[in-house]
């Protein structure tokens, strides 16, 4: 069984690419197993065709405790007989959706959830604000992440800190970087840059899924690309980065780079502009009110 | 040698067991005072050295423990997991009247025993729910504080929101304190927030909350007793003595006081405080916001009893000012008969002690009164103007340690030794294994009051009890027999 992570900006697409990519590995014979770490608790909606699940937390806080919920409750199976749990966790501005990961996960393990499978995949929010968050990547936990990224400034600030956590981790708990899968956002140079980025990661751009208004007509029906258009262009790609995720043995501690050096790539690319260029710019405002 | 270079090499010695910046961090703690320094030479009121045995408590021990939890009709909830609200049941022997359970809850825990799904889902519905039952149980509580402990900072439970509610609610106060113990370096940032919330959720309603007594008249001679926690009753005879000398204690603000003294407290003279480090910044406070003047008193052995209703009396007029020479010659007998007992049992007798921020100086010269020595001192969580106050106490040579280790307490004990060591409970078993007499300074030994003249009478007896009990001269280590 091996145990993989999707990790990226808020936004970016992680539950999408993922549930999209893990439906095609399941079209390829895999056994699969998904446990959203969200609070909002819509990792598994794609799979189900409903909105939320019942999750682990918010049944457990129905019950009085997690030592109440049985795995049944809270365990359903969806398209091609994926398994999906959802965490679950507070609503937005009370409690610690941290420790609520921490809760369920382990609660997880204890009921034996993690039996007959070939994949369990995490699909964990936004960037890796504190330890709950870091649980899938910590130790007996997940050993491969895949970080979600585009090519927008933002989105590859979150994955070099991302890439931080798991190097963190990488010493203690043996996790490993699986390389970087790049959603397209239709930037300027965006395949460029983010196999630069991968390769000061240390890591590879795993697929480039380029962008397609399909993902969206499927996810408004609840459903993922491989079962609302099996033969469409993009079912393909993600069919393919399925395979090469099955496929992958490219796993590897990544080597986390500095904000300025982050910088620097953008400016090389064209993307941000140089100091020089910023002071400039300034200059000529400011020549400009006066 | 001078005793005082003696005793700085004794420093030294024992600072050589430290790593280098261990050394480098305790050495600013440890100093012998010699006649004519400006200053105590130690500082304080730091972080503890990680791996050495700190005494100290945290900022909710301050807050429930020290400052809120005397307040005997209010309710006081150990907001948060069950362990800080169990350990520290019942208090600190903040002795109080009243009938537990009905009137008052000093000796009672109010705890939220937050659970797993409370720091996942926060623990506010909870806090709320706490608060009605706690109405509906005891209807005659006067209202309630909340006391944060560490996971309700962690999580960011909005404790503020449920409070303003719940006072609307009630139309009782509901003091939401964030005394999270991780907060600060000692106990002392809880006796700090304590206050401020005083200062934030209680005076500023005041004039609301207030239920003057029938007939109440504001008088010239009226005080507030404040930072007296009343351990072993010790703000009874404190009382009695004021009274004695023509003044109206108002309030007791915290030791066996209520609500309502507490927002009594505005309409005093003047604020006389005992404990200056827990309760100096509503004094302050109160100084600013409605003109009330403060002074600091020890009722601690005849000579400063003395010396404090003098200083008291010199704010008021004549009459109080006769009344204090009256009371002070009419305790003169019994202060002589006490003496007259007690000197020659302990003489020339040597004391070390270590405490939290008070009693290292206030009780040094009721143990001069029994004509003992006091040859080291320390506060647990003093600040600079503790160290600063305690100069006017301490003789040349006298050992000053801030925030003393384990280990640092033990070997000045050995080579300095004492007659009798004054400290708390976490020192206690460790010297009486090594023979050595000792008396619990924070509780007094299940025994007190100390304060006043009665409480000196007690002080005298237990003191001669500890020092010249024979068992001392039996406790033998196996490999000396």
């Amino acid at each position: 069984m091996r145990q993989i992570a999707f990790y990226g900006k808020g936004g970016i697409g992680k539950s999408t690419t993922s549930q999209n990519t893990l439906a095609a590995m399941a079209e390829l014979g895999q056994r699969i197993m998904i446990v959203g770490c969200d609070p909002k608790a819509d990792s598994t909606r794609l799979m189900l065709h409903s909105k939320a699940q019942t999750s682990v937390l918010q049944l457990a806080a129905e019950l009085g405790a997690v030592e109440d919920v049985e795995l049944e409750q809270v365990l359903q199976e969806g398209y091609r007989g994926v398994k999906c749990v959802e965490s679950g966790g507070p609503e937005p501005g009370v409690g610690c959706a941290g420790r609520g990961i921490i809760t369920a996960i382990n609660f997880l393990e204890e009921e034996g959830a993690y039996e007959d499978l070939d994949f369990v995949s995490y699909d964990v929010l936004g960037d890796v604000v504190c330890g709950g968050f870091a649980m899938p990547i910590r130790e007996g936990k997940a050993q491969e992440i895949y970080i979600v990224v585009s090519g927008e400034m933002m989105a590859m600030y979150a994955a070099n800190n991302i890439a931080r956590g798991v190097l963190k981790y990488a010493q203690s708990g043996g996790v490993r970087l699986g390389g970087l899968i790049c959603n397209s956002r239709n930037t300027d140079k965006e395949v460029e840059l983010i196999e630069e980025l991968a390769r000061r990661l240390n890591t590879q751009m795993i697929h480039f899924v380029p962008r397609d208004n399909v993902v969206q007509h499927a996810e408004l029906r609840r459903m993922t690309v491989n079962e609302y258009a099996p033969d469409s262009k993009q079912a393909k790609e993600y069919a393919a980065l399925a395979d090469k995720i099955i496929n992958n043995k490219n796993l590897t501690i990544p080597t986390p780079i500095s904000m300025d050096e982050l910088e620097e790539l953008l400016i090389e690319f064209g993307i941000l502009d140089s100091d020089e260029k910023y002071q400039e710019a300034l200059a000529q405002e400011e020549a400009a009110t006066v | 040698m001078t005793t005082v270079d003696d005793r700085k090499e004794l420093i030294q010695e024992v600072l050589e067991a430290y790593p280098a910046k261990a050394k480098k961090l305790r050495s600013k703690h440890l100093d012998v005072h010699a006649e004519g320094e400006s200053d105590c030479g130690a500082k304080s009121n730091k972080k503890s050295v990680p791996g050495v045995m700190t005494t100290r408590g945290c900022a909710f021990a301050g807050a429930k423990g020290v400052v809120y939890g005397p307040i005997k009709d209010m309710i006081h909830v150990s907001h948060g997991p069950v362990g800080c609200g169990y350990y520290s049941w019942a208090g600190r022997r903040n002795y109080y009247t009243g009938t537990t359970g009905v009137d008052s809850f000093g000796t009672m825990q109010f705890t939220s025993d937050f659970q797993e799904r409370d720091i996942v889902f926060g623990g506010d519905k909870k806090l709320a729910k706490l608060i009605d039952e706690a109405e509906e149980l005891f209807p005659l509580n006067q209202g309630t504080t909340i006391e944060s402990e560490c996971p309700v900072g962690l999580i960011g439970d909005d404790i503020e929101a449920v409070a303003r509610a719940k006072a609307k609610e009630t139309g009782k106060p509901v003091i939401p304190v964030r005394c999270e113990g991780f907060r600060g370096v000692s106990q002392s940032l809880g006796h700090h927030i304590a206050n401020d919330t005083v200062r934030d959720w209680v005076l500023p309603k005041a004039d609301d909350y207030r239920k003057l007594p029938e007939g109440f008249e504001p008088g010239p001679y009226d005080v507030n007793i404040i930072g007296d926690y009343n351990i072993g009753g010790d703000a009874w005879p404190s009382r009695k003595l004021l009274e004695a000398i023509g003044l109206r204690v108002l309030c007791h603000f915290s030791g066996d006081g209520t609500f309502n003294e507490v927002v009594m407290t505005p309409l005093a003279k003047i604020n006389l405080i005992h404990c200056y480090r827990s309760m100096n910044y509503i004094c302050r406070f109160m100084e600013e916001k409605y003109g009330i003047g403060w002074m600091e008193y020890n009722f601690f052995g005849p000579t400063q009893i003395a010396k404090s209703l003098r200083k008291i009396a010199e704010q008021f007029d004549d009459v109080i000012q006769a009344k204090v020479e009256e009371v002070i010659t009419s305790h003169q007998a019994r202060v002589d008969q006490i003496i007259a007992k007690y000197r020659p049992r302990l003489e020339g007798k040597t004391v070390m002690i270590m405490v939290g921020g008070l009693r290292p100086r206030h009780v040094i010269p009721a143990f001069e009164d029994l004509g003992m020595n006091v040859i080291g001192t320390g506060y647990e969580f003093g600040h600079g103007d503790d160290y600063k106050r305690t100069l006017e106490y301490v003789n040349d040579g006298t050992v000053i340690y801030d925030d003393v280790s384990g280990y640092e307490f033990e070997e000045f004990a050995k080579q300095l030794k004492p007659d009798l060591i004054a400290s708390g409970v976490k020192e206690k078993y460790v010297f009486q294994k090594m023979a050595v007499p000792f008396r619990q300074m924070h509780s007094w030994d299940y025994s007190g009051p100390y304060h006043g003249y009665e409480g000196f009478e007690v002080f005298a007896r237990d003191m001669d009890l500890a020092i010249n009990n024979p068992t001392w001269g039996l406790v033998k280590t196996p490999w000396e027999q």
